[in-house]
C-alpha cells in the first residue's frame, strides 16, 4: 500500500475576481522511502498541492478529491486531527527560510516546542535533542547557536535548521515546497548534498517540490510534471529525462542550460503560463504548444503508454520525443 | 496614522492615457459609507448655512414665557417655536444649535487649512532640502509631537487671551506635525524623480520647483489628510470648549452646548445634550467617513 | 540597552529645557503679567507682587532660577494666585487621583482592546468581528467629553446604579475608567484586529501550523507577539490623549484630580500651577515613550540598540 495516495485533488481559492482553479483532478501516489519530484513553473498548482496536503491553505481555499495517508483520509480532515500527524508523519520545508522561521523566537523555542508537544519530552531534553538535530544538519557549534534568533544565522543556515526541525520527530514523510529557491547557487548544492544524504540516512519518503529540473535529476526516483494545476507527465526520472513524452516536458528540458554541449543552447518556451482565474479551455499548454490541434480543445486524459509512465497529450509520444 | 510609501505613488501612474483622478473618483461615489458621510456632510452645512431660515427665535433671544421652568416647558415642541427646548437660560436651542455648527465647522474648517498650509510648507520645505537642514526640522517636530500639546496650547489661549482667533491659530499650529511628516517622505520620494531633476538642472529656484513641481503633486494627499484633520480640529475645540476654556459667550460651538447640555442633566433637562450631541456626531461621522472614502480612493492600497 | 537609555535621556533633557524656556518666554512676552486681571492693580502694588515672585529680575534669570529649584528640590515654586500654596502641594493632592484612574484606565484599554482585537481577528467575519468594527467606528465620534455625560445619564440618572462624581471609593472609580477608556480601547482593538489579520497571513505562522501546533499555541506564542508591534507603536501618543482626556474626567466627575487643578488655574491665569503641571506631564510623557521603545526593543529581537 502507498504512503501517500492523491486521487483527483482540486483546489479552488474564492478571489474577488472570481473562483481561481489552482489545481485540478491530480492524483499521485508516494511509496515508504520513495522521493517523488514535482516539477513546473511558478503557479503550477504544485505549492498549492503540498499545502493541501497538510491543510495549510490560505482561508479562501477549497478543496475536493481525496487524500489518504497510511490508508487514513487527511483531506478536510478536522485540525486536532491534522495536527497530530503534521510534523509526527507528515513534515514540511518551506521556500523562504527567512520568512518561515518565526523571526521573534529563539531557534531553540521554536525547535523544542515540536518535541514537547508530539513527544513529550520535558524543555530541556527537548533542547538538548535540537541541538543533536542542529548537528546532523552539519550546523557548526550548534550548542551555543541554538540561542540565536533566526536573523543571526545565513540564508543557508537558516534552511538548514528548518531541515533540522521537520525531521525532529524522524516522519514517514517530508515534503521540501522549493527549498534552494531563495538560496546562492553554491548553497542550493549543498542543501540539496544534505537532503540526499538525509534522506538516506533516515528513509523517509519525500516529495520535492521544485520547478529546478537539474534539482530532480539528481534526487528524485520518479518525477511528475504540472502545467496549469494538472499533471501533464509522470515516470521514473531516468527514461522521463532521456524521452520526454509530452511537449511541455521536452521545452522545459529544452530550457535548462547544458554544458556538455559544444554549443550552449537555451530555449525558453515561448508564451507565459496561463492565468488560472481564466484558463484556456482543453489543455492549458495549448496556447504555447508547438504541436497543438483542433483536438486539444478538449484535455486529454492521464493515461499509462509505457511501463510506469503516463501523459496527457494527444500527439503520440514518439512525434514528441523526436 | 500610515504613510502612503513610495510603490504606491507609483502605482498611482496613469495606465493607457486614463486618468489616476477619473479612476479616484470613480472608486469614491461608489464607496457607499463615503457617499453616506457626503450626504450627511451636505445635510449639516445646509443646517448651519441656512438653519436659521426656519428659527421662530434668535440665539440671544430670552423666552421669558418658558425661562425659571426651563425642565417643564423648555423642553422640545413646535408650539412654541423651540424645535429643540431651550437652554437653561431660556434661549431657543435650534438657534444656539445652529450657531454652535457654524462655528464648530469654521474651527474644523480654518485649523485644518492652517495646519495644511504650514505642514505642507514646513514639510516641502524640509524633504526638499534635504541633508543637516531636514534633521534639524524634522528633530523639531519629533521633540514637539511627544508633548501634551494640549496642555501647551491651554497655556497659550490663557496668556495671550481665550479669543475666538486665538483658538482658529491655535488649534492648527497644534496639529501641522503629522501633516508636515507626511508631506516630507513624499517630497523625498518626488524629489528624485525626472520632472524634478530637469527642473533642478535648468536652474529654477527651490522655492518655484517645490510649489510648482512639488506641492501639485502631493494634493491627493494633502486633500486626504485635510479631509480627516477637520474632525480631529472639531474634537480638539469642543474638548477646550467643555472646559469652558474655549469659545467664549455669546458666541458658542458644539462643544460649550455639550458642556451646558452635561452639566445640567441633572434637571432632566435631557434635549440640551441631545440635540448638539446629535449635529456633534453627525459631523464628525461625515468627514470621518468621507476622509476614509477619499484615502481609499486616492491610496487604493488595504490599510 | 544602557547607552540607548543615555542616549534617549540626553534627548528628553533638552526638550525639557527647552519646553521650560520656551512656557517662560511666552508667558513673558504675552500681555499684561500674571497679575493683570479685569480690575486694575495700582502699579506699586503690581511692582510688589512682580518682587515677591522674582517676576522683576532678568528673564535668563528667572530661567536658571526656576529651572535650578526643580532639578535641585523637585520644587515649581508658589502658586500665583493662592498666597499660602505651593505648585508642589497643588500637584501632590491632586496627583495620586489622577494616576489612580489613568493606571486602571490604561490597563482596561490594553488588555480589553487587545482581546477584543485577537478575538475579532481569529472569528473574522462573525457577530464579534463586526462587533468590534462597530465599536471601533463608533468610538472615533465618542470622546472622553461626550461619554461622560452619556454614561452620567445612563448609570446615574436613568439606573441609579453608580455614582455620577466624587472619589469615595472604588464604586467611584468605575465612570471615569469607562470615559477615559473606551476611545483608547476601541483604537488598540482596530489596531490590534488589522495587525493580527496580517501576521496570520504570514510565513512563518504557516510554519507553525506545519508543526501541528494547537491554534491556541500559534496566537498566543507565534502570532501575538509581532501583531503587538503597531499597538506598542500607538500606545505613546495613547498616553498623551490618556493624559489630555483627565482633564475632562475630573472637571465632570469632579475626581479632584490634577486636571481640575490645571483648569482652575488656568480660568485664574496662575501660570505657576498650569506650568508645573505642563511640565510634570511632559516630563511623564517623554519617560513613557522611553519605556515604549524599550518594549519595542524587547519584543522584535532585530532591533538592538
Amino acid at each position: 500500500m502507498a504512503l501517500l495516495d492523491i486521487n483527483n485533488l482540486s483546489v479552488t481559492f474564492d478571489t474577488d475576481d472570481g473562483p481561481v482553479h489552482a489545481v485540478s483532478g491530480l492524483s499521485l501516489s508516494v511509496k515508504r522511502g520513495e522521493t517523488l519530484g514535482i516539477v513546473g513553473e511558478s503557479g503550477s498548482g504544485k505549492s498549492q498541492t503540498a499545502f493541501a496536503i497538510l491543510g495549510l491553505l490560505a482561508r479562501n481555499g477549497r478543496t475536493s478529491g481525496s487524500v489518504t495517508f497510511d490508508g487514513q483520509e487527511i483531506l478536510g480532515a478536522p485540525t486536532d486531527a491534522l495536527n497530530r500527524l503534521r510534523a509526527e508523519k507528515i513534515a514540511m520545508i518551506f521556500q523562504d527560510p527567512m520568512t518561515s522561521l518565526n523571526p521573534y523566537m529563539r531557534i531553540s523555542d521554536q525547535m523544542a516546542e515540536v518535541l514537547t508537544l508530539h513527544k513529550g519530552l520535558s524543555k530541556r531534553e527537548a533542547v538538548a535533542e535540537s541541538v543533536r538535530m542542529l548537528d546532523a544538519v552539519r550546523i557548526p557549534s550548534a550548542k551555543e547557536r541554538v540561542r540565536l534568533y533566526p536573523h543571526e544565522f545565513s540564508g543557508g543556515m537558516r534552511q538548514r535548521v528548518m531541515i533540522a526541525m521537520s525531521l525532529l520527530c524522524q516522519p514517514d514523510l517530508l515534503i521540501a515546497d522549493e527549498p534552494t529557491t531563495a538560496l546562492d547557487v553554491t548553497v542550493q548544492a549543498q542543501i540539496m548534498d544534505l537532503l540526499r544524504d538525509l534522506q538516506q540516512e533516515f528513509g523517509m519518503a519525500t516529495i520535492l517540490i521544485t520547478h529546478d529540473l537539474g534539482v530532480v535529476a539528481g534526487f528524485c526516483e520518479r518525477v511528475l510534471v504540472m502545467y496549469g494545476g494538472q499533471v501533464m507527465e509522470e515516470g521514473p526520472t531516468v527514461p522521463l529525462f532521456a524521452e520526454p513524452a509530452h511537449p511541455y516536458t521536452r521545452g522545459l528540458l529544452a530550457a535548462v542550460p547544458r554544458l556538455d554541449e559544444e554549443e550552449v543552447t537555451m530555449k525558453a518556451i515561448p508564451g507565459a503560463p496561463p492565468n488560472m482565474a481564466n484558463p484556456p479551455k482543453g489543455c492549458p499548454f495549448r496556447p504555447r504548444c508547438a504541436y497543438a490541434s483542433e483536438a486539444c480543445a478538449t484535455m486529454p486524459p492521464l493515461e499509462p503508454f509505457a511501463p510506469g509512465r503516463a501523459r496527457a497529450c494527444h500527439v503520440e509520444p514518439g512525434r514528441v520525443a523526436a | 496614522m500610515s504613510l502612503i510609501s513610495d510603490d504606491t505613488a507609483a502605482a498611482a501612474v496613469p495606465q493607457k492615457g486614463r486618468s489616476p483622478w477619473a479612476d479616484a473618483r470613480r472608486r469614491f461615489f461608489r464607496n457607499k459609507a463615503a457617499m453616506l458621510g457626503l450626504a450627511i456632510l451636505v445635510f449639516v452645512t445646509a443646517f448651519a448655512l441656512f438653519g436659521n431660515v426656519l428659527a421662530q427665535w434668535s440665539n440671544e433671544e430670552l423666552d421669558f414665557m418658558v425661562m425659571g421652568q426651563v425642565a417643564e416647558l423648555g423642553g422640545p415642541t413646535l408650539s412654541n417655536g423651540h424645535y429643540f427646548g431651550t437652554d437653561d437660560l431660556g434661549r431657543d436651542l435650534y438657534a444656539r444649535t445652529v450657531q454652535g455648527t457654524q462655528i464648530s465647522l469654521a474651527v474644523g474648517i480654518i485649523g485644518a487649512l492652517i495646519a495644511v498650509i504650514v505642514g505642507t510648507t514646513y514639510g516641502a520645505t524640509a524633504g526638499y532640502v534635504g541633508g543637516r537642514v531636514d534633521t534639524l526640522m524634522m528633530r523639531f517636530v519629533d521633540i514637539f509631537m511627544a508633548v501634551p500639546y494640549m496642555f501647551i496650547l491651554i497655556l497659550l489661549l490663557v496668556m495671550y487671551g481665550r479669543s475666538i482667533g486665538m483658538l482658529f491659530v491655535g488649534v492648527g499650529m497644534i496639529s501641522w506635525m503629522d501633516m508636515s511628516r507626511i508631506v516630507r517622505g513624499q517630497t523625498l520620494s518626488l524629489k528624485g524623480r525626472e520632472f524634478v531633476e530637469a527642473a533642478r538642472a535648468t536652474g529654477v529656484p527651490a522655492p518655484v520647483i517645490i510649489a510648482r513641481h512639488i506641492i501639485p503633486n502631493l494634493l491627493g494627499v494633502i486633500a486626504v489628510y485635510a479631509t480627516l484633520l477637520v474632525p480631529l480640529m472639531i474634537l480638539t475645540e469642543s474638548f477646550i470648549s467643555f472646559l469652558g476654556l474655549g469659545v467664549q459667550e455669546p458666541l458658542t460651538s458644539l462643544g460649550a452646548l455639550i458642556s451646558e447640555g452635561a452639566d445640567t442633566l441633572n434637571y432632566g433637562t435631557t434635549w440640551q445634550l441631545a440635540f448638539p450631541l446629535l449635529f456633534f456626531i453627525l459631523t464628525l461621522f461625515g468627514f470621518f467617513f468621507v476622509g476614509d472614502g477619499l484615502r481609499d480612493a486616492l491610496d487604493p492600497k488595504d490599510r | 540597552m544602557i547607552s540607548f537609555v543615555i542616549k534617549r535621556l540626553a534627548v528628553a533633557i533638552p526638550t525639557l529645557l527647552l519646553l521650560i524656556i520656551l512656557s517662560f518666554v511666552l508667558m513673558h512676552a504675552a500681555p499684561g503679567g500674571p497679575f493683570t486681571q479685569e480690575r486694575e492693580i495700582p502699579p506699586e502694588v503690581l511692582a510688589n507682587l512682580n518682587a515677591k515672585y522674582g517676576l522683576d529680575e532678568p528673564l535668563w534669570r528667572q530661567i536658571t532660577t526656576y529651572v535650578t529649584s526643580i532639578v535641585t528640590e523637585f520644587d515649581f515654586g508658589p502658586s500665583f494666585v493662592y498666597k499660602d500654596r505651593t505648585v508642589n502641594e497643588i500637584i501632590a493632592q491632586g496627583f495620586p487621583i489622577t494616576l489612580t484612574y489613568g493606571i486602571l484606565s490604561f490597563l482596561v484599554a490594553v488588555t480589553v482592546g487587545v482581546t477584543l482585537g485577537v478575538v475579532a481577528a481569529i472569528r473574522q467575519n462573525t457577530w464579534i468581528d463586526y462587533f468590534a468594527v462597530g465599536i471601533a467606528i463608533g468610538a472615533q465620534v465618542l470622546p472622553n467629553f461626550v461619554m461622560a455625560p452619556i454614561l452620567v445619564l445612563v448609570f446615574t440618572l436613568w439606573l441609579g446604579w453608580l455614582p455620577g462624581g466624587g472619589w469615595q471609593g472604588p464604586e467611584y472609580w468605575i465612570l471615569p475608567v469607562i470615559a477615559l477608556s473606551t476611545s483608547f480601547m476601541a483604537s488598540i482593538a482596530r489596531i490590534t484586529r488589522s495587525s493580527m489579520l496580517e501576521v496570520l497571513t504570514m510565513n512563518h505562522i504557516r510554519t507553525a501550523r506545519a508543526k501541528g501546533l494547537p491554534e491556541r499555541r500559534i496566537i498566543l506564542r507565534h502570532a501575538l507577539k509581532p501583531a503587538m508591534l503597531p499597538v506598542i507603536s500607538y500606545l505613546g501618543p495613547a498616553f498623551v490623549a490618556m493624559i489630555t482626556g483627565s482633564v475632562v474626567v475630573d472637571v465632570y466627575f469632579s475626581t479632584g484630580g490634577i486636571g481640575k487643578a490645571f483648569v482652575d488655574a488656568a480660568l485664574n491665569r496662575d501660570y505657576a500651577v498650569m506650568m508645573g503641571v505642563t511640565i510634570l506631564l511632559g516630563a511623564l510623557t517623554i519617560l513613557f515613550n522611553l519605556i515604549v521603545d524599550l518594549a519595542y526593543a524587547w519584543i522584535d529581537p532585530k532591533i538592538r540598540y
